[in-house]
């Protein structure tokens, strides 16, 4: 249970950690993170629609952008595979209050974005893509399991692979149930064969989660900044990335983990 | 175009929907032309509309070690995996293969978001959930998939696909790659959804819900009819010690419109493209396809485009029918009941039609049946649309075609 791809484009993207320029010194703890940047509005949209898109589809589509351009990959020809732990929580928080007080006044477009491919659906439709896409979730292991996919997609399709992951803040009584907080996403553009613009290699192996070595401390005010979101799961990668080498471990499951080794392409 | 894959036996499986529990109940009801329809009394002030609803859920509450998992979606994933002895099957498999080595890979469109709605309809005095409400894990999509790992003892890869409508198609492209790739020797897919009001009153915001009992490729259809629906499938590699004559999983596309979010491409681009992705995948022609298990919401739209794809991609001799006039639309669980549907098809030599119909629209070829048939069925096709363009078309075929 082990294969390769190879890292054709980085993009992360949270209010303090914002664009992989940004995060990359931050995440090798070359400098802190920043005063928080406003919410991207994602070029992809509609100039009227880029102000009130929902969070989710702000997040995953900046990234998702900034990781093709990365690869200089057109985003038509990418397969993608979206991964978000709780959805939209905004509109969840809507559409659950609505339907308490006034089910009749439901909005059908929030109806139609609280569908948990919405940020995919508006991925390929802004960028014309009809390659496959996807939208995941699994609770405390989404960035893994949404990892495992975009890698095996990589492996059994032999395709450069878009994969984004993004989570928001909850809101209203979702507060009561749901502990995520902040804006971050994180998009990786994937391929099976080094090319022109492959900046590292990722070697993976699913191991039991006891055999994975402990993890590294964050640099100071990076968890901070970002730990209570659940992509935060996926920082020991970004960091290893930024670093050009090094490994890291994202836990699958509560019994499985997925240990990555970055090595730069020189 | 992808290169074929090897196929997958389909080792059980099962559907549990308003047309029956389990597969000779859905067999009999689709033989009879018994639908599963029924006038709407969901909710405290019902739409004037027909559901697809599944008896005596509130009477059946989770085993008491499942009691933190415990939502009307997990008590219809409990009584799906009790239907057609899959549980025994799935317990089986990971006998044998080992707990991290079987896949679980499930799709749902809202999962156990009533109980969120619940929970809104009875916050406390802060504006908080109610007490019994407070498990992070019914709030959330993956709860479904999270539930039946439990319910299984897996503990290899398990995830939650939610893209609305193709949910629990999509699940069988997932797991095949995963055991392809020697992440898992064998899979459990499918998908559950239940009635909620975000479905209802969403659907009815776009003014898709139908005020009769739907029905599809009529000209005077008038909507969709939603539906409540668990089912699961066991896949396992060929050389998987045989359990009966196994029907095969042959092929699978997906693609993207790139159009809508809630209306398909008006040629049906998308629909054709995974079509011709799983009949790639499975080296086939269209000709090679006896039946297809049609989206068939009764939407307008979806009905006008899926009738154009289907008399372009199939020869006269293909039988084509929707199954929703018998379940009702049950959203991110309609790919597994209708793979279900393909299954049976094959297994008894019969061909479901088009209940509820009256006659056909005019955009309908002669593949579009409205009486059922009996013929062998030797492969079968199903297709799975969803909200944000999201397409799946799976490929079945009976013992001895692979």
């Amino acid at each position: 249970m082990s294969g390769s791809a190879y890292v054709d484009g980085i993009a992360l993207w949270s209010p303090r950690l914002a664009g992989w320029q940004a995060a990359a010194p931050i995440l090798r703890g070359e400098a802190p993170p920043h005063e928080p940047q406003p919410r991207p509005a994602p070029a992809l949209l509609a100039p009227t629609e880029r102000r009130r898109a929902p969070d989710t589809v702000a997040i995953a589509l900046e990234v998702a952008s900034a990781a093709c351009a990365a690869a200089d990959a057109d985003p038509k020809s990418l397969p993608s595979v979206f991964a978000c732990t709780h959805g939209d929580l905004a509109i969840t928080d809507y559409m659950c209050r609505t339907l308490a007080g006034n089910p009749a006044e439901i909005s059908p477009t929030k109806f139609h974005n609280s569908v948990h491919n919405a940020a995919v659906g508006y991925w390929t439709i802004g960028t014309g893509c009809m390659e496959p896409s996807t939208a995941l979730s699994a609770f405390d292991y989404t960035f893994g399991q949404g990892l495992l996919e975009a890698l095996s997609q990589v492996g059994a399709d032999d395709k450069r692979v878009l994969f984004s992951a993004y989570d928001i803040e909850a809101v209203g009584a979702m507060r009561s149930v749901t502990t995520s907080r902040g804006l971050l996403g994180g998009a990786l553009v994937l391929a099976p064969a080094r090319g022109a613009r492959s900046t590292a290699q990722l070697s993976w192996q699913v191991v039991r989660s006891g055999d994975t070595p402990a993890a590294e401390p964050m640099p100071a005010g990076v968890d901070e900044a970002v730990a209570d979101n659940p992509i935060a799961a996926s920082l020991p990668l970004f960091r290893a990335l930024a670093r050009g080498a090094g490994r890291a471990s994202v836990a699958l499951s509560p019994a499985q983990s997925l240990l990555l080794e970055v090595s730069a392409c020189r | 175009m992808p290169a074929p894959i090897p196929p997958l036996r389909i080792t059980a499986h099962t559907a549990t929907s308003a047309a029956g529990r389990g597969r000779a109940a859905l067999l009999d009801a689709l033989c009879a032309r018994r639908t599963g329809l029924s006038r709407n009394d969901f909710g405290a002030a019902p739409l004037d509309c027909f559901i697809g609803r599944v008896a005596g859920l509130e009477d059946a509450p989770l085993p008491a070690e499942f009691a933190n998992w415990e939502c009307r979606n997990n008590r219809l994933a409990w009584l799906g995996l009790q239907a057609d002895g899959f549980i025994d099957a799935a317990r089986a498999a990971r006998a044998h293969y080992g707990a991290d080595r079987v896949a679980l890979v499930l799709g749902t469109s809202t999962s156990s978001i009533g109980a969120s709605e619940e929970a809104y309809r009875t916050l406390d005095a802060d504006g908080n959930y109610p007490e019994h409400l407070r498990r992070p894990i019914v709030h959330q999509p993956h709860s479904l998939g999270d539930f039946v790992a439990a319910a299984l003892g897996l503990d290899g890869p398990s995830v939650t696909v939610a893209t609305a409508c193709s949910s629990s198609a999509k699940v069988f492209a997932q797991a095949e790659r995963l055991i392809r790739n020697g992440l898992a020797d064998a899979a459990v897919v499918g998908g559950v959804d239940t009635l909620c009001d975000s479905v209802l009153y969403g659907f009815n915001s776009l003014g898709l819900v139908s005020p009769e009992p739907c029905r599809p490729f009529d000209p005077e259809r008038r909507g969709i009819s939603i539906g409540e629906a668990a089912g699961f499938a066991l896949l396992e590699q060929r050389g998987a010690p045989a359990r009966g004559d196994a029907p095969w999983l042959l092929g699978y596309g997906e693609s993207s419109d790139a159009h809508h979010m809630s209306s398909p491409h008006p040629e049906g681009l998308g629909a054709r493209r995974a079509l011709e992705d799983a009949l790639a995948r499975a080296n086939l022609a269209g000709d090679a396809i006896d039946y297809v298990n049609l989206h068939g919401t009764a939407s307008q739209k979806n009905d006008e485009v899926e009738a154009l794809v289907v008399s372009t991609m199939f020869p006269t001799t293909t039988r084509a029918s929707s199954t929703k006039g018998w379940t009702g639309h049950t959203l991110g669980a309609a790919g597994i009941v209708e793979a279900v549907v393909s299954l049976l098809a094959i297994e008894h030599g019969f061909m479901p039609g088009t209940l509820n119909a009256r006659t056909l629209d005019a955009a309908c070829g002669p593949q579009i049946l409205l009486d059922n048939e009996q013929r062998e069925v030797r492969r079968a096709a199903s297709n799975s649309f969803g909200f944000g363009g999201n397409n799946c078309v799976l490929l079945f075929g009976a013992p001895g075609t692979a």
